[in-house]
């Protein structure tokens, strides 16, 4: 019966599926020109008022071509023009030097530190949390309604009081004063502050790890586990042989979701968190200033940030599946 | 009970209590299985065929009466690994290739290094798998996926081998195929085997002995000891002592069916 393999069907499918990545390109750029079609059309009919205004005051008449001319050229417009927030883009990542306090790359580099910290800290908790749920009876019954119940309150009314309460207590740099000084000479920027932004990060991204690793946890069916009981397998073999790498499907969809959780959690603790730094910090002070364009700027970086984490964490999980041979 | 017997059953007796009320899965279950047997359990759905294997397992208690494997208490037998048993689905790891699956009893039996590689060569070989042991499951048929799940149950010298319906989900020809080979693996290890099957052909061409079981209580109607050479050709199915006992099978569960009729 050895002429039963089959791999030859699976390298066919896999040209189809790269011959069908080709095509999804067309849908996605015509997606692409549709919201800049709409965005300029935005930024037009928002930043009339100022230039009708303006033109008033001056006691001159303006064309249309003169009104999209200046709506999508004001240093202060209600809707940036795409091509204004790109500008702002190129200016504070390439033109600018990765130390300075106006750099893209330098808020960045805070908020995504942050991010990664607390994310790292969310998924060792989640994974934890959900190890005990599918193992103890007891925290399977009181963890879950906490877990849900933690994720119902505003994270926007908890931030502020968590950086408060941690910058009294002083728990609000990765490493303290001493230590930072001996191996750096002087705390770093990105540990300033970053602990309570790395918490709420934190907050936010353990949820969906508890959820999926508890759905992979279980995943095993009762064959399998019944298979187990006939070797006389204990917890811990069944947990380490079984039940681990069977939630290795969950665990990775659980890990995208809980890294862009905690970019957001990143950024909206940094609304609250002293220094005014990173992507929040950005924002906030944009806000302050009616720099609309650094906000919109902050906004694509965070969301080009989210992307590339995401996307890293799906090549993680592609090469580990296909390395397990559980993805073809 | 002889010298022989590995596995007996007294006066046997499980219920079930579910919502409905409690089912009576086993009934007055009496059954000896001497060492070397090929015992099918046969009948229709619910007659407790699979169930009465997954209590010899331990997978399932019975609530009244006596059973004991190899001597001693199922629960006892299975903490010393005295079966292996093979489940209607293949059920092979994903993320493990043949070998490595067929290591995965060995592994949490801490057998060493060397003797795993040892056991899954000599396993590999008697299921006819010889140089697939590389292949991931999903490379594999699914006829070949169940000699693998076999090999996995043979891979700890178990004197026992349990199988619930091994070649139910395949087709016909596999079947022929690998009850051959069965026969011909059985004769060579000499293991106990209790086989599930609702096939009267395939309980018939692979036993020593037929166990004829009916539902509502799951009870054994007929134990039938097969005359047929311990040799069996498939085309032996055309014979007429295969066609007789294949008869006196289909009068036991008819008889089995006729309270109900």
């Amino acid at each position: 019966m050895s002429h039963e393999i089959c791999a030859p069907r699976y390298a066919s499918l896999r040209f189809l599926r790269s011959g069908a990545r080709m095509k999804s390109i067309i849908p996605i750029l015509t997606v692409v020109v549709a919201i800049l079609l709409v965005w300029y059309a935005a930024a037009v009919w928002k930043n009339s008022k100022w230039t009708y205004d303006q033109a008033a005051r001056a006691g001159v008449e303006v064309s249309f071509g003169e009104l999209v001319a200046d709506t999508w050229a004001q240093d202060r417009p209600v809707v940036p023009a795409p091509h204004q927030v790109i500008v702002e883009m190129w200016q504070t990542t390439v033109n600018k030097k990765i130390s300075s306090k106006r750099s893209l790359v330098f808020h960045g580099w805070i908020t995504l530190s942050a991010t990664v910290l607390g994310f790292f800290i969310g998924t060792g908790l989640g994974i934890l949390l959900a190890v005990g749920i599918v193992f103890n009876r007891a925290m399977d019954m009181s963890v879950m309604p906490w877990a849900i119940a933690s994720q119902t309150i505003p994270i926007i009314a908890i931030a502020p009081m968590l950086v408060v309460v941690m910058n009294t207590i002083g728990a609000t740099d990765f490493l303290g004063q001493d230590t930072a000084e001996a191996l750096f000479g002087s705390q770093p920027a990105f540990m300033k502050g970053l602990l309570p932004k790395a918490v709420i990060a934190a907050y936010l991204s353990f949820f969906p790890v508890v959820v999926g690793m508890v759905k992979g946890l279980r995943a095993p069916d009762s064959m399998q586990l019944d298979l187990m009981r006939t070797y006389n397998a204990g917890g811990f073999a069944s947990f380490w042989k079984l039940r681990l790498p069977s939630s290795m499907p969950y665990l990775f969809t659980s890990l995208k979701i809980a890294m862009a959780a905690a970019l957001v959690g990143a950024i909206v603790a940094e609304l609250s968190a002293s220094p005014i730094r990173g992507l929040g910090g950005r924002m906030l002070s944009g806000s302050y200033y009616g720099q609309t364009i650094q906000i919109w700027a902050a906004l694509i970086g965070a969301a080009v940030l989210a992307a590339v984490l995401v996307g890293l964490i799906g090549v993680l999980q592609r090469v580990t599946l296909k390395r397990m041979g559980m993805a073809r | 009970m002889s010298e022989e017997t590995v596995i007996s059953a007294k006066n046997l007796d499980l219920t079930f209590q579910t919502n409905d009320g409690p089912v009576h899965a086993l009934k007055d279950v009496n059954l000896d299985i001497d060492k070397g047997d090929f015992v099918s359990f046969i009948g229709p759905s619910g007659c407790g065929k699979t169930t009465f294997l997954r209590t010899i397992a331990a997978l399932e208690h019975p609530t009244g009466g006596t059973l004991s494997v190899n001597g001693m208490t199922p629960d006892e037998a299975r903490r010393k690994r005295a079966y292996g048993y093979v489940f209607q689905a293949a059920g092979l790891y994903p993320w493990r290739t043949i070998a490595g699956n067929i290591k995965l009893p060995l592994e949490i039996m801490g057998y060493s290094r060397a003797e795993q590689e040892e056991h899954v060569n000599s396993v590999l070989e008697l299921v006819d798998l010889k140089g697939f042991g590389k292949k991931f499951p999903w490379q594999l048929s699914g006829g070949m996926q169940q000699r693998a799940s076999i090999a996995r149950a043979l891979a700890f010298d178990a004197d026992i081998l349990l199988m619930d319906e091994p070649f139910g989900a395949l087709d016909e020809i596999v079947r022929d195929h690998l009850n051959e080979q069965l026969l011909a693996l059985w004769a060579r290890t000499e293991k106990t085997i209790g086989f599930v099957t609702h096939s009267i052909p395939e309980a018939v061409y692979l036993s020593t002995r037929i166990v004829v079981m009916s539902p509502r209580p799951g009870r054994i109607t007929d134990v039938i000891e097969s005359t047929l050479p311990k040799e069996r050709p498939l085309d032996i199915r055309d014979s007429a002592e295969f066609i007789e006992i294949a008869h006196r099978v289909r009068e036991g569960l008819r008889a089995g069916h006729g309270d109900e009729a």
